[in-house]
């Protein structure tokens, strides 16, 4: 059954195309894949002559919310649902943070940018991330 | 001018994680319930992102600097192993519990969610302790 109601094609495929911009960006000005868990992670420890550009893109990022809200019409900003209890939040960022380093990238680094530059290695860590959230979304919603 | 723009494209990208609906963690829990109420915003992020993104590493991957002059950081590793698989389950299971990819973490930490703030912190301890066992176990490692 599709989701009608909450179906919100417009504002996603252009936060997407916001997204592929960025990566764009990235890559052809700072000749950088546009991947979160690889940048933050660079900086665990923040290496010499590596850090600036992490650092800079981040607080880019840091200000997004504040910049959306001015822009953004009265009313438009929706307060995010979170169903995770503040356990499952901790398992889940932990398991997040390995599981990101440990598979070289993320959404953004394996999902947008290695799809693009068509990366066999990317689709597959894409399609088994993917498979993965849908297995466990299954089990918690319609097993456990 | 180069830190300028670094952070302005991490600006945009937070604007767009924010407009595509990828920092509502009910939303990403929507899109990856494909047995249930299936809420398929998401794909639509997607593909606005990989329409734009497939031109540019096309482009770049043509040249061999950046627009600054300095180099360009295209991945090399084409390696299918078995930490890209782990990584990635633990990863996508993750995603699954809470409905937080590192991006829109990020993001949601910045705007000052506790429950955002919490999964980051999580998140940070889960690189860090990646970090640690790679240095322990001595294996050479493969990034992106």
């Amino acid at each position: 059954m599709i989701d009608w109601a909450h179906f919100t094609p417009w504002a996603s495929l252009s936060g997407g195309v916001l997204i592929g911009v960025a990566s764009a960006l990235f890559i052809l000005l700072h000749g950088r894949i546009l991947g979160i868990s690889g940048i933050l992670g660079g900086l665990l420890p923040p290496k010499a002559n590596d850090a600036t550009w992490r650092i800079t893109f981040l607080l880019g990022l840091f200000a997004a919310p504040f910049v959306f809200s001015a822009l953004a019409p009265a009313g438009y900003m929706q307060m995010p649902r979170i169903d995770a209890s503040y356990t499952m939040l901790i398992v889940a960022g932990l398991m997040v943070g390995i599981g990101t380093r440990y598979g070289s990238g993320c959404t953004s680094g394996h999902g947008v940018c290695g799809l693009s530059r068509l990366s066999l290695r990317s689709l597959i860590a894409t399609g088994t991330f993917m498979v993965a959230g849908f297995a466990t979304v299954y089990m918690i919603r319609h097993i456990l | 001018m180069q830190r300028f723009s670094e952070f302005m494209v991490g600006l945009i990208f937070g604007v767009g994680l924010i407009l595509s609906g990828m920092t509502d963690p009910a939303k990403v829990i929507g899109f990856l319930d494909l047995f249930g109420q299936w809420d398929p915003s998401l794909a639509l992020v997607m593909g606005g992102a990989i329409a734009v993104g497939i031109f540019s590493f096309a482009l770049a991957k043509k040249r061999t600097v950046n627009f600054f002059g300095g180099a360009l950081h295209l991945p090399k590793n084409d390696h299918i192993d078995k930490r890209l698989i782990i990584g990635a389950l633990l990863f996508g299971a993750g995603w699954g519990i809470a409905g937080y990819c590192p991006g829109p973490a990020l993001v949601s930490m910045a705007s000052g969610q506790a429950e955002g703030i919490t999964f980051v912190a999580a998140m940070l301890v889960g690189m860090i302790v990646y970090e640690l066992a790679q240095r322990t176990i001595h294996k050479p490692r493969m990034t992106d």
